[in-house]
């Protein structure tokens, strides 16, 4: 891997006709990306999401995405697989310790507010299970 | 020395001087305790977080020809009919109908009483279904209707128990996940949870009742409502500090407020996996600054208020009463406790920044002469102890 190499969150959304090519092959083989698949899933309606980290240098990722987006897919840049509804977070703070990578955390002491830092999201779906107030909810 | 009149005067005029209790303590660091308690009006205390022992009246009126509702559903949620006609009670931890609550265990609990509090407040239209047996005076034996709260007659929160003292620390010890009211607990004591505004906690800065009692005028989510009564399982006399802070769950209060007065950022329905449904409510409770002691306990640090660490795999379900040991919120608000030796994460239930809103916006409110306090009608036990349920039966 080479120094300017950089790593960027991004979601996929595939509609029913393209859920079968072989798009992640290409992007390992033809754009020399590192990926890192947090959660793929195939609704249903045959709809395919994918939230995955890619890494590679910042032209080869836009030549991939470029080359991904031949194909009718959507592509989400903020990798907002997770998302935290911010007018029903209490703030109680009761989900930072089951977040493994501290995506939520109490950032300022004073305040005690949860932040919720998305690009740390691993989207192991712990906070959506246990928060007791529903504020966080997958795209997917 | 002040009076609750010479204090009412203060706020009529919008002269009050008033502090919420994350405030007060630094400033009567700086001031010196004597010359505060001649400045200070008020202080507001206040808390945000699940309180299950919560739930409303509401009055339907009469529909043409007149139901005597037997049997009652709001939005699928069964509510408590055994009044008069049209007069039911709506529980906070009621599932709704049909909910396979544990059946396959841990359960999601998504809708419940909670939540139907939350859409009330919040203006939704919702379902009330009821059927009757049918009398000569109240002859409709069926009703499917839709209202929302502005249709109500009345729509008052009536909680039995409200603002708990003080709480335990939960930790599981057991060798299995368990799923509680106070959330999600991993074996081996890995986590745990507290829940307590600590020293915004209003009963924690009135530790002995001294101006919260029956009858004291209450901020209740948006409301100006009241204490009714002490709470259900208010045991005053536990163990307490030196300071006289308690060290367990101690005092309660049964509170009650116009709901259509509520502000729907305070009133939320909870989920708690595989456990059940329950409210989380916003609570501001105004303490009368009447002479130095009063403002003193005011001033109660997280430092200086200890909950108990109990064990919810064994002793909390079998009720041994034990407690592991007991740590400060001071501790608790860093995340991360020592039991044993072993360092424990910790989460809370509670939240600090929404108790906070609540305490400013009171202090707000009194400012503005738009809250006025009402002395107590009748003090709150201090002597009163928990009895627990005996099983009595006439085989040995
Ligand atoms: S548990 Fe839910 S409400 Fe509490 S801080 Fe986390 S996201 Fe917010
Ligand atoms: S999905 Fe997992 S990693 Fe992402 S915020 Fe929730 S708990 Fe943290």
């Amino acid at each position: 891997m080479n120094d300017d190499s950089v790593t960027k969150k991004l979601m996929f959304y595939f509609p029913k006709c393209v859920c079968d090519k072989p798009i992640i092959y290409h992007l390992v083989k033809d754009y020399h990306l590192i990926v890192n698949i947090y959660r793929a899933k195939v609704t249903p309606e045959e709809e395919g999401y994918l939230v995955l980290d890619v890494t590679g240098t910042e032209e080869a990722i836009q030549r991939a995405i470029d080359f991904v987006k031949t194909f009718d897919v959507t592509v989400n840049y903020s990798g907002k697989g997770v998302v935290r509804d911010e007018e029903r977070c209490s703030h109680c703070g009761y989900c930072v310790p089951y977040c493994p990578p501290g995506a939520l955390k109490i950032e300022d002491r004073a305040t005690r507010k949860v932040a919720y830092n998305e690009s740390e999201c691993i989207e192991c779906l712990a906070c959506i299970r246990i928060c007791p107030f529903g504020a966080c909810t997958s795209a997917f | 020395m002040k009076t609750y009149e010479q204090i009412n005067d203060r706020i009529e005029s919008g002269k009050a001087v008033v502090l919420t209790a994350d405030e007060v303590m630094d400033y009567v660091d700086k001031k010196g305790l004597q010359a505060a308690a001649k400045e200070v009006d008020v202080v507001t205390t206040a808390t945000f977080g699940p309180m299950c022992s919560s739930g409303c009246f509401l009055n339907f009126g009469h529909s043409k020809p007149k139901i005597r509702m037997s049997e009652a559903w709001v939005a699928d949620v069964l509510v408590y009919t055994g009044i008069a006609a049209v007069d039911v009670y709506l529980g906070c931890t009621q599932l709704r109908h049909g909910d396979p609550a544990n059946m396959y265990p841990p359960g999601e609990f998504r809708y419940g009483g909670g939540h139907v509090i939350e859409d009330l407040v919040a203006g939704k239209t919702l379902q009330l279904f009821a059927l009757s047996y049918g009398t000569d005076c109240y002859p409709l034996r069926e009703i499917r209707t839709y209202f929302s709260i502005q249709d109500l007659n009345q729509a008052i929160m009536v909680n039995p128990r409200n603002c708990y003292q003080n709480y335990n620390v939960a930790i599981n010890r057991s060798d299995r996940t368990i799923y509680t009211y106070m959330g999600k607990l991993e074996p081996h004591q890995k986590n745990g949870n507290y829940c307590s505004a600590g020293q915004l906690s209003p009963l924690l800065n009135d530790p002995f009742y001294e101006t919260i009692g029956v009858g004291t005028r209450v901020w209740l989510a948006g409301a100006h409502g009241h204490v009714y009564a002490e709470g259900t399982q208010h045991a005053g006399g536990g163990a307490r500090t030196p300071d006289g802070v308690p060290m367990g769950g101690a005092g309660t209060l049964a509170l009650t407020g116009d709901m259509k007065q509520m502000k729907k950022e305070f009133v939320r329905g909870v989920s708690f996996i595989g456990y059940g449904v329950s409210l989380a409510l916003g609570i501001g409770i105004p303490i009368p600054i009447l002479n130095e002691e009063v403002l003193r306990r005011t001033c109660v640090r997280d430092r200086d208020i200890l909950a108990p660490v109990v064990d919810y795999g064994v002793d909390y379900p079998q009720n041994t009463g034990n407690v592991i040991g007991h740590v400060s919120y001071e501790q608790l608000r860093t995340g991360q406790i020592q039991v044993d030796g072993k360092t424990i994460e910790v989460g809370s239930l509670s939240s600090y920044p929404k108790a906070l809103e609540v305490a400013n916006l009171l202090a707000d409110e009194i400012r503005r002469g738009d809250f006025r306090l009402a002395a107590p009608i009748a003090p709150l036990r201090k002597d009163a102890k928990m009895k627990p349920l005996v099983k009595r039966g006439k085989n040995r």
